[in-house]
């Protein structure tokens, strides 16, 4: 081979750059996200595990259901009505969106276009 | 039994045109119907479709335009209030308008109507035009997405999340009442007024006046309605519901509506 003593080592070094991210993380799952919950409120309108893994679900159910069925009955937990609502429903009790929402989509590189057209809580724009 | 080939295709022959031919037959024989049913198709089904839906609420509006002549000022009221409550934004030009609600002259509002030697109160008038939420939207049939839709109540109402911003629906209208969004409206919005409890839309997307589905939802009149106050000149109710208000200023009154001869059935109702 020619110039066989450049490219061996040449590889090698390229190998080791590329790998270096899993080289250096190995065995270590990262920071994971801490969303902050609301203070002085314990459950939501579902399950953690259900709101964790398809709250995009019910935000689209919702939307549907008020927006073409005109059903806006409120959900009721434990005596509490909430409106099905993004900006007057969750965000009432989840006020902070980031340290709430923003925590997990940037964790998971996610990037909902809700605040295009949706108000934030205490939002100056 | 011995069958020879021809004696074999015309017994299958007659007994296929017996098994299509029979049932049809029996239906128009046994029912007793003759067959009206060839035109009425055509002519009936045309006629039905211009009458209002006979069941059910269908939410519609009068527009008392003696009183907003008699009012300065009333219908620019109007407009402000619809505009603020449902976040309009303000570009300051004609090209980039958005229009939940605006006043037009006569003869622009009602193409159709004759406009020669019209009265000085017709001439010197400028009529409040909306989303007339057509009881046969031409919208809701162009929209490829569904974005825009009637509900049962008879609102054309949009889910501005389905939008494409195809502007069909704009192509469609025959009143000109969409606008769509050419820029991002967040920053046109005026902070000082603006209602917190309703999303703003973004750029692409088009939008109309939305009879207030949200107000109506929590038992309050449309914000124009709410803005002409107790004097009368704006009407909201269901006028498939004989008792309502409504009903009444409609069965009192010679009404006209925007181009009725297009087949809409356009829920805003004027009284000039």
């Amino acid at each position: 081979m020619y110039d066989g003593k450049l490219i061996i080592p040449g590889l090698v070094v390229f190998v080791a750059l590329m790998t270096f991210p899993i080289w250096k993380n190995m065995g270590n799952a990262g920071v994971a996200p801490k969303p902050e919950k609301p203070k002085g409120v314990t459950k939501c309108v579902e399950p953690a595990q259900y709101m964790r893994t398809s709250h995009m679900k019910l935000l689209d159910d919702w939307r549907d259901e008020v927006l073409r069925d005109g059903d806006r009955t409120p959900i009721e937990v434990d005596g509490v009505k909430y409106e099905k609502s993004l900006m007057n429903g969750c965000m009432k009790c989840h006020e902070d969106k980031k340290k709430f929402c923003d925590e997990c989509h940037t964790y998971t590189s996610v990037k909902p276009y809700c605040w295009d057209c949706h108000f934030l809580p205490k939002e100056t724009f | 039994m011995d069958i020879k080939r021809r004696q074999f295709l015309k017994i299958a022959g007659l007994s296929t045109i017996a098994g299509l031919g029979a049932p049809a037959a029996f239906n128009l024989l046994l029912k007793g119907e003759s067959s009206p049913v060839s035109y009425a198709s055509s002519g009936g089904g045309a006629e039905a479709s211009h009458e209002a839906a006979p069941t059910g609420v269908r939410l519609a509006m009068v527009i008392d335009q003696r009183v907003f002549d008699a009012n300065d000022g009333l219908a620019q009221k109007c407009t402000t209030a619809c505009h603020t409550v449902h976040n309009v934004p303000n570009f300051g030009n004609k090209k980039d308008e958005i229009k939940w609600i605006f006043e037009v002259p006569f003869e622009k509002a009602f193409t159709n109507k004759s406009h020669y030697h019209k009265n000085e109160h017709l001439h010197d008038s400028s009529f409040l035009v909306l989303c007339n939420h057509c009881d046969n939207p031409p919208c809701v049939r162009a929209c490829p997405t569904k974005a825009t839709y009637k509900r049962k109540d008879g609102i054309v109402a949009m889910d501005y999340h389905r939008c494409i911003g195809c502007r069909f629906c704009m192509a469609a209208c025959p009143y000109g009442m969409r606008s769509f969004n050419w820029r991002d409206p967040r920053p046109f919005i005026d902070q000082a007024t603006h209602n917190k409890e309703f999303p703003t839309r973004m750029r692409g997307v088009v939008e109309k006046c939305n009879f207030c589905v949200d107000r109506l939802a929590r038992g309050l009149q449309p914000a124009c309605v709410e803005a002409t106050g107790n004097t009368g000149a704006m009407i909201f109710g269901d006028i498939n519901d004989s008792h309502s208000e409504i009903s009444k200023k409609l069965a009192e009154n010679f009404t006209i509506q925007r181009k009725p001869a297009l087949g809409t059935n356009p829920s805003v109702f004027y009284i000039v």
